[in-house]
């Protein structure tokens, strides 16, 4: 344990704060200065007169200045509730916090999966490198990389659900069966690994390179020398050095696993917040996309946070501050 | 003359130029070659779609809906729900997905290089400035920020190219202010400042040819990134809006007839990750070619 660690992990707290503050800032400028505006859905209703819709803004606060708007939304923020929602005026956290074990669950697999399938990938492709393997592997990843998350989604429903009839084509549970794990399975073969094929693919691209930086290091080569087998060399040698670049991935992979989720869980009709986010925009919620931007922006930047930190702890020669 | 050469390489020795010795290595990239040729094709079949689509891809024709494809040679690829021919929506589709990627990278890469060459050349409180606006404008999901912008702002091509390319341009900033950093204090810098030239001219015209072969290989990748994003937002109903064919609302289209006509699905997807492939090879071959440049001096 390294005595520098506490005040390391404070600086990077205090660092974190402006981000959030800025996430904050540029996500509400741009859904309030935007033209349209959340009534803009009242306005195509023939029943709804002018002044009805006057009274909404009124009730709403959206007459009022930006820059109070702002921060009456920002003490909702602090405050815990995170604003209310527009229809139906149900507290904003709550809504989001319904919906994150969903996602959770599905990001969760999916990027175990990832991990474990892309680490060992790119482990063999540096071991063997130029092999077969290791061209099929990494020309695999370019393929991964290149298809839409969501035409190979609704290519694999049409395959596996339409015409072969072997897994639900979306949803989290049938009918009656809410709650039993193995229907929850069946539910989430298809988009684990439609939303694992690119994380796999990235993953993989990366972890090969790190094996290959760490085996051509002379410590490597020393503990050959040593004459210890090729199995201890790689897992007990490569692999814990090669692991610490990897760390510090996860982080910064997390924004590319939200959208990732929000495509995944549109196409697979996946109750999560992907689909809250798509729901919401269609309803112009504010609050809900205000809050799902700042949910997203704290699980990103702890990620980001956490990864660092962990880096540091198994890390002796980063360099603190 | 001596301020174009890049410091960092030698001249090679035997004519070589830089350029020659990029394109030979790039050569020997079998993958990259076919996603070059790939790319090619594509472009020129986009371009030519006037010429080469059988019908006006709008012209609908109820008495010829859900046309099979292969059987007939007034309709090669079949027709749609409304009796639309699918080739010819395929091309105009294809004119619509590499217009957005083409400008949007345009963008990303305007943007990137000036707000990096800036922070790089600068430094100092303008540099922290702009790279915390960098780090926070990373926190964003690309696909949220992207939907976010989208749903306030009226979709048209320009409009969706220019907010694609307005959410992506943060890692080429990154790259290119790495870049200026290590070479601003270069001895052809400090000439140049000795000389007597401005700030703008040794940012543009000194310190940008030096750094723009990443830029270049990055900006290959973004073109596949933004017709993946254009497809991203287009499938969700926030991209070109129908009846403007592109890709991504055709997938959409051909969602709600999934089960019997597959086909309507399988083709605009097919294209997109066609097109995405061809450009990620093309930039991958690229970026070795340029990046194995010390290797090939020393």
């Amino acid at each position: 344990m390294r005595a520098d660690i506490g005040i390391y992990i404070l600086w990077r707290i205090a660092h974190s704060i402006p981000l959030i503050i800025g996430v904050s800032i540029i996500g509400f400028a741009i859904m309030h200065l935007a033209p349209g505006g959340p009534l803009a859905v009242y306005t195509l209703n023939p029943t709804i007169t002018v002044t009805d819709i006057e009274r909404i803004r009124v009730a709403l606060g959206l007459d009022q200045p930006i820059h109070i708007q702002y921060l009456t939304w920002a003490k909702a923020m602090l405050t815990g509730t995170w604003g209310f929602t527009f229809f139906g005026g149900r507290p904003v956290l709550e809504v989001i916090l319904e919906r994150l074990p969903a996602t959770l669950i599905l990001m969760g697999s999916a990027m175990s999966l990832a991990i474990i399938i892309g680490t060992l990938i790119g482990m063999l492709g540096a071991v063997r490198r130029n092999s077969i393997f290791d061209y099929l592997a990494t020309t695999g990843a370019m393929f991964a990389l290149s298809f839409p998350t969501f035409w190979f989604g609704l290519m694999a429903i049409y395959l596996f659900a339409i015409e072969l009839r072997w897994l639900p084509s979306g949803g989290m549970y049938e009918l009656g069966e809410e709650g039993n794990p193995l229907d929850l399975l069946r539910h989430l073969v298809l988009p684990v690994t439609v939303l694992a094929l690119v994380l796999v693919a990235t993953w993989s691209r990366y972890a090969r390179s790190s094996f290959l930086d760490v085996i051509q290091q002379d410590f490597i080569r020393t503990a050959r020398a040593k004459g210890a087998s090729s199995g201890r060399i790689l897992f007990r040698h490569a692999f814990p050095n090669a692991l610490i670049p990897l760390v510090a991935l996860l982080g910064v992979q997390l924004p590319t696993l939200f959208s990732g989720a929000l495509v995944t869980e549109t196409v697979f009709s996946w109750p999560g917040m992907g689909r809250l986010f798509v729901d919401a925009l269609n309803m112009k919620e504010y609050p809900i996309l205000m809050g799902m931007i700042m949910f997203t922006a704290f699980f990103v930047i702890i990620g980001n946070l956490l990864a660092d930190i962990v880096v540091a702890l198994i890390d002796p020669r980063v360099k603190l501050g | 003359m001596t301020a174009q050469n890049n410091p960092v390489i030698a001249e090679p020795t035997g004519g070589n130029s830089y350029l020659q010795l990029v394109t030979q290595r790039f050569l020997t990239h079998r993958l990259a070659v076919l996603g070059a040729v790939t790319v090619v094709l594509l472009c020129a079949s986009a371009l030519l779609a006037g010429v080469l689509a059988p019908h006006d891809p709008m012209l609908l024709d109820t008495s010829k809906r859900f046309m099979p494809p292969f059987v007939s040679w007034t309709h090669p690829l079949g027709t749609d729900e409304l009796g639309r021919d699918t080739l010819s929506r395929l091309l105009y589709g294809g004119q619509v997905s590499l217009t957005v990627g083409l400008v949007a990278m345009i963008t990303t890469m305007i943007t990137g290089t000036v707000v990096g060459l800036v922070a790089g050349f600068y430094g100092g409180w303008i540099d922290s400035l702009l790279m915390r606006l960098v780090d926070t404008l990373l926190c964003f999901p690309q696909v949220f920020l992207l939907l976010v912008v989208a749903a306030f702002v009226p979709p048209t091509i320009l409009s969706i190219s220019l907010i694609i390319g307005l959410t992506s341009w943060m890692e080429i900033a990154r790259i290119v202010r790495a870049q200026s950093f290590s070479l601003k204090e270069m001895d052809f810098m400090q000439a140049s400042r000795g000389l007597g030239a401005s700030n703008w001219r040794m940012m543009y015209v000194e310190l940008l040819p030096n750094i723009i072969a990443p830029v270049l290989v990055a900006a290959t990748l973004k073109v596949a990134t933004a017709v993946l994003m254009e497809s991203y937002i287009s499938y969700l109903g926030y991209g070109v809006q129908p009846p403007l064919a592109s890709w991504g609302n055709m997938l959409t289209n051909a969602q709600g007839y999934f089960d019997t006509e597959p086909f309507l699905a399988i083709l605009p997807g097919a294209l997109i990750t066609l097109t995405v492939m061809g450009f990620n090879f093309l930039g991958d071959g690229l970026r070795d070619a340029v990046d194995s440049r010390l290797k090939i001096d020393t």
